[in-house]
């Protein structure tokens, strides 16, 4: 496999208040991630893991070490637009990556400003719209979606651009149970049927355990990578920096304490229950 | 325990006379008590927002009344202010509604308007701050200095200081990171724990309504669906679903087993409460 | 309550008035305007009136969704009115204290209350009718000429269509912080002109703190999907007149000349 992101030594820090310090909000990532994966990252709020999404497509510059899309660094200004066009962002907000008063003028955003043809850019709005199942609201207001809704429009918006990865930067945090679910059953779509890399930035940890990798920051760097079978079960280490493991590895972890031969990463509630019901 | 606020049959019609109109809270009737620590859930458009509002008289009713105490609040709509310093309201991501220029200011708005003299105003900003985990080295500060998860706790404070009999926080824990909401919700645990008045917390979240609250009303579709202790809410676990909420991973689970065969109650809804009948099964069984 | 402003709001829609084109529309918008300035006497202005009215009956749009867009300027109106009323000089009919009510003041003010009243709904029905995206798109081609003086067109037609985008969310938003701060105890509704100028702060420094916020992030969001301003921008949809387009023109330029003949002979 090609990896799609590549980032080595990425250092960054932001402008510092007045009389303050420079905050230094990544040192030293070194990630590669791999074309078509789904990846989840980790991390408290500040532990770094928005500035590194921000670094995927070129909205944040490296001070130090260097970022590459699909082997274009992307502190190369001529490679700008062609490094935006291949990863796509959501961000966390529905409200404010709107732009436009009709679902499919917002959706078309991003052709336009990419000079495709017209009838191309009418092609993909309704091939992207069908893929995120908002076909039917092609014709409506944003303001008056819901917030799952709005944000399946700005993953129709990058889509529309024909990227080659997402990246969610905390772009279900502001959603309900319901909206969370039509956006993750949307980008788990988008990732197994049209093979496009997801790269989800989250703090919640059930969204984590359905990505094949979790990377989990804190303090501006990646202190664990590896699947979610292995990531999700440690749970002080978890606890220690701000995360928590699930409920169900709590019960895990608990009920191996009371003496029950169960395995530790049995994260679903069907697989959990089954491997309880083995060990009674 | 009695009452502290009543709802009956409550209906609340948005823009009547044109072509949205719908009914957001429809024939609602429901008490919350004297001390009591309720929650009340729902998912997005089952009404909980506009119920809330009509609490503290923010909203009219369309028909139907809300009493506090033994009193009708719209009985002097003059005095509906006062109505608003009895009930304090909390919305959903507050620290958007700060607007003084120190931390200290903002926390004393509430207060300032409800006209109480400067040594009272004081005790109760720090007070107030120091129930929503705060430090007092932060009250000269100016409120956009802070982070987000500081700037919310004032904004909870400027709320407290009114030292309302009733304390409502929508969404208290939306958009905190795990850390955040678990000590957001020691402190609102602790506020009522030492002040021993009523606490409303409303949310979408059923595994952080079952671990704080003693009693859950469900709405949906408008309505209140059910009500009772997390243990009855939860032994109804099915029809939560049916209308689209979650329940407790940990109730998950024991629903699972309870249809693979194992006696556990299937209303569990903490780890410990479920580790523990696993374990006297287990004894039970060796 | 606020979000009963329907100023600027945009009701989708397929009918005749929908399907024009919009720079169609803004040039049927200037003549209506023209027209209703030119017309004098009742005949003129029942065939302005009558323009309006099949154009409410054409677009679809409620009549009363345009009258409570009246709401927000009725004071303006009851003022002209008022002013127009005394302050004509003519024949008199009514007298008391300082006050003389004129035969011309009585007119005037009925075709200045008139006269508004129509330009206002004649220019909803432009917004009621267009997508904000169409309007600017019709207004960049019209004003595509002073592209050539170095007036950056292309810009304005953007800040004009974010800012129309934004309406309903910023009104929303300030619906919600004045409830948040009346469930502090502010007062919005008494004490002087100076208490109430003060109760505003609560409400006017969250919310420009907001907008900034969204700028900022919206400006981000147009990066990140490639936005470079208006070299080498397609179009979702292209602007192409049609006969109907033609067709209204035409009907409006009569209507116009219509209104001019007839005041000339002081109809």
């Amino acid at each position: 496999m090609t990896d799609i992101i590549k980032t080595e030594q990425l250092t960054f820090a932001y402008p510092p208040d007045e009389g303050k310090e420079p905050v230094q909000a990544l040192q030293g990532v070194s990630l590669t991630i791999a074309q078509g994966s789904f990846v989840a990252v980790l991390g408290h709020n500040g532990s770094g893991k928005s500035t590194l999404a921000k670094h995927m497509n070129a909205v944040l510059l490296p001070r130090g070490g260097k970022v590459w899309v699909s082997g274009m660094d992307t502190s190369d200004e001529a490679l700008l637009l062609e490094v935006r066009r291949r990863v796509g962002m959501v961000f966390q907000n529905p409200d404010n990556q709107i732009v436009a008063n009709v679902v499919e003028e917002d959706v078309a955003f991003g052709p336009e400003n990419l000079g495709v043809p017209t009838e191309e850019i009418q092609r993909r709005v309704a091939a992207a719209l069908k893929a995120v199942g908002m076909e039917e609201f092609t014709l409506h207001a944003p303001h008056h979606l819901s917030g799952g809704q709005k944000q399946r429009i700005a993953i129709a918006g990058v889509i529309a651009m024909e990227p080659a990865c997402i990246v969610m930067d905390e772009s279900t945090a502001m959603l309900d149970p319901c909206g969370r679910r039509e956006v993750l059953d949307t980008v788990k779509r988008l990732n197994r049927e049209k093979g496009i890399t997801i790269v989800l930035i989250t703090h919640h940890m059930d969204e984590a355990a359905m990505a094949d990798r979790v990377v989990v920051m804190d303090g501006g760097s990646v202190v664990m990578d590896g699947p979610p079978r292995e990531i999700l079960v440690r749970m002080e280490e978890l606890r220690a920096i701000g995360l928590a493991a699930p409920h169900t590895v709590e019960l895990l972890h608990g009920l191996r304490e009371d003496g029950f031969a169960v395995p530790l990463d049995a994260l679903g509630i069907q697989e959990c229950a089954e491997a309880i019901v083995r060990a009674l | 325990m009695k009452p502290i606020i009543r709802v009956e049959n409550l209906t609340h019609t948005y823009g009547a006379n044109t072509p949205f109109c719908r009914s957001a809270v429809k024939n609602v009737s429901m008490e919350i008590m004297e001390g009591e620590f309720l929650g009340v859930i729902g998912h997005t458009g089952s009404g909980k927002s506009t119920l809330i509002q009509h609490l503290n008289g923010l909203l009219r009713p369309t028909s139907g009344s809300i009493y506090l105490g033994d009193r009708d609040i719209w009985a002097d709509p003059k005095k509906i202010r006062d109505v608003r310093f009895r009930v304090g309201l909390v919305f959903q991501y507050p620290e958007y509604q700060l607007f003084e220029e120190t931390v200290y200011k903002d926390i004393a708005f509430g207060p300032r308007n409800m006209g109480l003299d400067s040594k009272e105003i004081d005790r109760r900003v720090r007070s107030a701050l120091a129930f929503a985990g705060l430090g007092e080295e932060l009250l000269e500060k100016s409120p956009f200095d802070l982070s987000g998860g500081q700037k919310r706790r004032v904004a909870i404070a400027g709320v407290i200081a009114m030292e309302p009999e009733v304390l409502i926080l929508d969404e208290p824990s939306a958009g905190l990171d795990p850390a955040g909401r678990r000590s957001m919700l020691e402190n609102i645990r602790a506020y009522h724990r030492q002040k021993g008045t009523t606490v409303v917390m409303v949310s979408h979240s059923m595994d952080e309504v079952a671990e704080n609250v003693e009693r859950i009303v469900v709405l949906a579709n408008a309505g209140t669906v059910m009500s009772g202790t997390p243990h009855e809410v939860f032994s109804r676990a099915q029809e939560l679903l049916d209308v689209g909420l979650n329940v407790p991973q940990v109730t998950q689970v024991a629903m699972e087993l309870k249809r693979q065969g194992v006696a556990v109650d299937p209303a569990v809804y903490t780890v410990e409460a479920l580790r523990a009948q696993l374990a006297a099964l287990k004894g039970g069984r060796a | 309550m606020l979000k009963d402003i329907t100023l600027g709001q945009y009701f989708p829609g397929d009918s005749l008035a929908h399907r024009l084109d919009p720079r169609t529309k803004l040039i049927l918008t200037v003549l209506y305007i023209v027209i209703l300035f030119c017309a004098t006497s009742f005949l003129s202005y029942g065939l302005v009136a009558a323009l309006l009215v099949m154009g409410i009956k054409v677009s679809g749009v409620a009549p009363k969704a345009l009258v409570r867009g009246l709401k927000p300027i009725l004071f303006i109106i009851c003022f002209t009115a008022v002013l127009n009323l005394f302050y004509t000089p003519g024949d008199e009919l009514a007298s008391f204290w300082i006050f003389t009510i004129t035969k011309q003041g009585v007119a005037t003010a009925f075709f200045m209350v008139l006269r508004i009243t129509m330009l206002i709904m004649g220019t909803f029905l432009l917004t009621y009718t267009t997508s904000p995206i169409a309007l600017t798109d019709g207004l960049e081609y019209l004003l595509g000429p002073l592209k050539k003086l170095k007036v950056p067109v292309h810009e304005l037609a953007m800040i004009m269509s974010i800012a129309l985008r934004f309406i309903p969310t910023l009104i929303e938003e300030t619906d919600k912080i004045m409830s948040a701060q009346k469930a502090r105890g502010a007062d919005f509704e008494s004490g002087s002109l100076l208490d109430r100028a003060r109760a505003l702060v609560p409400i006017l420094v969250p919310l420009f703190i907001s907008a900034f916020r969204r700028a900022d992030e919206l400006a981000v969001a147009m990066e990140c999907r490639c936005y470079h301003g208006g070299e080498g921008r397609t179009k979702l949809h292209v602007l192409r007149y049609q006969a109907r387009d033609y067709l209204v023109l035409l009907a409006y330029a009569a209507v116009l000349a219509a209104v001019l003949i007839l005041g000339r002979f002081g109809l």
